[in-house]
């Protein structure tokens, strides 16, 4: 069963603590300064963003269908059976392919670095392998980000909706959103008032350029056939030609 | 030889200047980085080195392609004569395209790692095989001018065995290493302003990798006539660019039926950067296209380098738009490139030119042509295009 984490805006209180357990787990600094960065980068793979006096948590959306997986040319983002989507840094040769299809806008690079490695959340892969919640959940005071298995948390989604229809708007993002994503969030304001991008299709986006990569088999050996075959007819051609002109 | 050093020298002086400031970019590039270097962020990962070196630098270099089918597969030889130094184009393009690659990419020394460790879902996979395997052919189609200049009889006679399978070869690598680099974009559906994205965006920049790889042919070929003092083969050069007019038509006309299936004419009444750059591309690539069906503009040298250095800039600046016009307003990201990423761009393009005069001239790129040249061609009539051997 993947794991996914539903994270609630309407009980977040911008407190920041998952902020602070994943650049631990990351083992990147964390301060004043980087805690007042409201975006994510390569040494900040989660943010709490502030619109009006709400709160809204991004982080890798961990997708079902990856993007990133599937354009990655040397195949170091994979999409795990238990839900994260990880990358080995060893493989990648910096294309930075990802990040223009992410439609997220998530992964980040070490831009400054000399022998740099693209950076993204990857739902605390090593916890969740050993059983453990990802950091920020463990952390989180308010319960506002939990993580569990994604038709589990998709049901607790509703019910809380249900409950209490005037405090939610009402949808649930990531339920559809490229195919569905394992990071599944409520709001008590349309999403995009909280910063989500509400454009992405309802689609999964490999599908796009796959139409036209499996073509290649088909294009190959038709265009083989054709040339060889236009080449067999013109060259027979010229060679009447060429025979001809000796004959006068 | 000697009365023109003046000028020699002024375009010598400007190369060094521009390879000076490549030299320092590089620096930059190496020890501090993309972000040392470049003007790119995490919101807009890709910039003029991809969109110009790598996406313009192919196309650029579609004129071997095209004239290989057309003089070995179609042959029609009397295009013989512009055959080598097209080939000599693209596979110098196809050099520096890697060159190019090599700054973009973040880890350039794992440039290898595709064809070792596969992903056949990733249209960039594709990429970097195709660019792989289409330099080798290109460089196996360029080593008989190295053969002949030795007369290295031996040799010519194993590459002339495999020629018709080798040119075959690369016909059908350019037309997915073309078609690939639109798929590139596929990906991005509601990121890439809908003036440029379209689910054809394969066959439209194979199609217009064909128009501009005659266009490089018909640019060079002035060029070359300047540099070693040939006569230029206008006939043929006008008989190329009347094909030259039909790719361009079928092009835009597909460009034409594409915007107007996706109801994306709207669009172009709004007051956008988007909208300036869309109609400066199409004009670039209107203008020349119209110009080329009239016999006099095609039979004057002038006018019709001019139209071919339209086209090409035309093309260009499609590429410069769908990697990085389009895609800027859903970046929510300022972007243009720094000094230091256009010097190594204009390093690379500088790098071309010279490196493309040292070859033409100590092997024979131009010779087929200036013996077709001598026998006198007096009467300066129009070849026809597609007139077969």
């Amino acid at each position: 069963m993947p794991k996914a984490i539903l994270y609630d805006s309407t009980l977040c209180i911008g407190c920041r603590a998952c902020e602070g357990a994943c650049a631990e787990r990351w083992g990147f600094p964390y301060n004043d300064k980087i805690a007042a960065e409201e975006k994510i980068s390569a040494h900040k793979l989660t943010a709490v963003e502030t619109h009006g006096d709400r709160f809204c948590r991004r982080l890798c959306m961990n997708c079902l269908e990856p993007t990133c997986v599937s354009v990655c040319p040397v195949g170091a983002l994979e999409k795990t059976q238990l839900g994260p989507v990880t990358y080995d840094a060893a493989k990648c040769m910096g294309c930075r392919y990802c990040m223009q299809a992410c439609p997220f806008q998530v992964p980040s690079y070490e831009w400054n670095q000399r022998l740099p490695k693209m950076r993204k959340c990857d739902m605390c892969y090593d916890r969740q392998r050993q059983g453990k919640v990802t950091a920020c959940s463990e952390v989180c005071p308010v319960g506002a980000t939990i993580t569990g298995d994604r038709d589990g948390l998709i049901a607790e989604a509703r019910q809380r909706i249900a409950a209490k229809p005037d405090a939610y708007y009402g949808k649930i993002y990531g339920l559809k959103e490229v195919g569905g994503t394992s990071v599944l969030y409520l709001s008590a304001v349309p999403f995009e008032q909280i910063g989500l991008r509400t454009g992405v299709p309802q689609e999964p986006l490999p599908e796009t350029t796959w139409r036209v990569l499996e073509l290649l088999p088909d294009v190959v050996s038709t265009g083989a056939v054709l040339l060889g075959g236009i080449w067999w007819v013109t060259n027979r051609r010229a060679e009447v030609a060429r025979k001809e002109g000796h004959g006068k | 030889m000697k009365g023109k050093l003046p000028k020699i020298t002024v375009w010598r002086v400007i190369f060094a200047a521009i390879m000076l400031c490549g030299l320092y970019a590089t620096w930059l590039r190496v020890f501090y980085g993309l972000g040392g270097s470049t003007n790119l962020s995490d919101q807009f990962p890709w910039g003029l080195w991809i969109a110009f070196d790598v996406m313009g630098g192919v196309g650029l270099a579609a004129g071997a392609f095209t004239l290989v089918a057309t003089v070995h597969i179609f042959n029609i030889e009397k295009y013989k004569p512009v055959l080598r130094p097209a080939i000599l184009t693209a596979f110098l393009g196809y050099i520096l395209v890697t060159v190019g690659l090599l700054y973009d990419l973040g880890r350039p020394d794992r440039l290898w790692h595709p064809l070792v460790m596969w992903n056949p879902h990733s249209v960039m996979f594709e990429v970097a095989w195709c660019v792989t395997l289409y330099s080798t052919v290109l460089f196996l189609e360029f080593i008989p001018m190295v053969f002949e200049r030795f007369g290295w009889h031996k040799p010519m006679g194993w590459i002339h065995r495999i020629s018709v399978p080798l040119m075959i070869l690369g016909v059908l690598l350019s037309t997915l290493h073309q078609s690939s680099l639109g798929t590139l974009f596929l990906i991005v559906p509601e990121k890439l302003y809908p003036l440029w994205y379209s689910p054809i965006l394969p066959l439209l920049f194979f199609v217009s990798a064909i128009g501009v790889g005659l266009a490089m042919t018909i640019f060079e070929s002035w060029h070359s006539t300047r540099e070693f003092g040939r006569a230029l083969e206008l006939p043929l050069l006008a008989s190329l660019a009347r094909v030259l007019a039909v790719v361009m038509s079928v092009y835009l006309w597909i460009r034409f039926l594409d915007l107007a299936h996706r109801h994306a004419f709207g669009l172009l009444r709004q007051n956008r950067e988007e909208t300036w750059l869309f109609l400066l591309e199409i004009a670039l690539m209107a203008v020349p296209t119209v110009l080329l069906y009239q016999a006099r503009i095609r039979m004057r040298p002038g006018a019709l380098y001019a139209c071919a250095v339209m086209v090409v800039f035309g093309f260009v600046a499609n590429r410069l738009n769908v990697g990085i016009t389009g895609l800027k307003a859903a970046s929510g990201a300022a972007y243009f490139p720094r000094w230091s990423e256009i010097a190594i761009t204009l390093s690379i393009v500088a790098a071309g030119f010279a490196i493309f005069r040292v070859v033409a001239h100590y092997f024979p790129v131009f010779e087929a042509a200036s013996h077709e040249a001598e026998t006198g061609r007096t009467e300066q009539k129009e070849a026809e295009p597609l007139s077969v051997g």
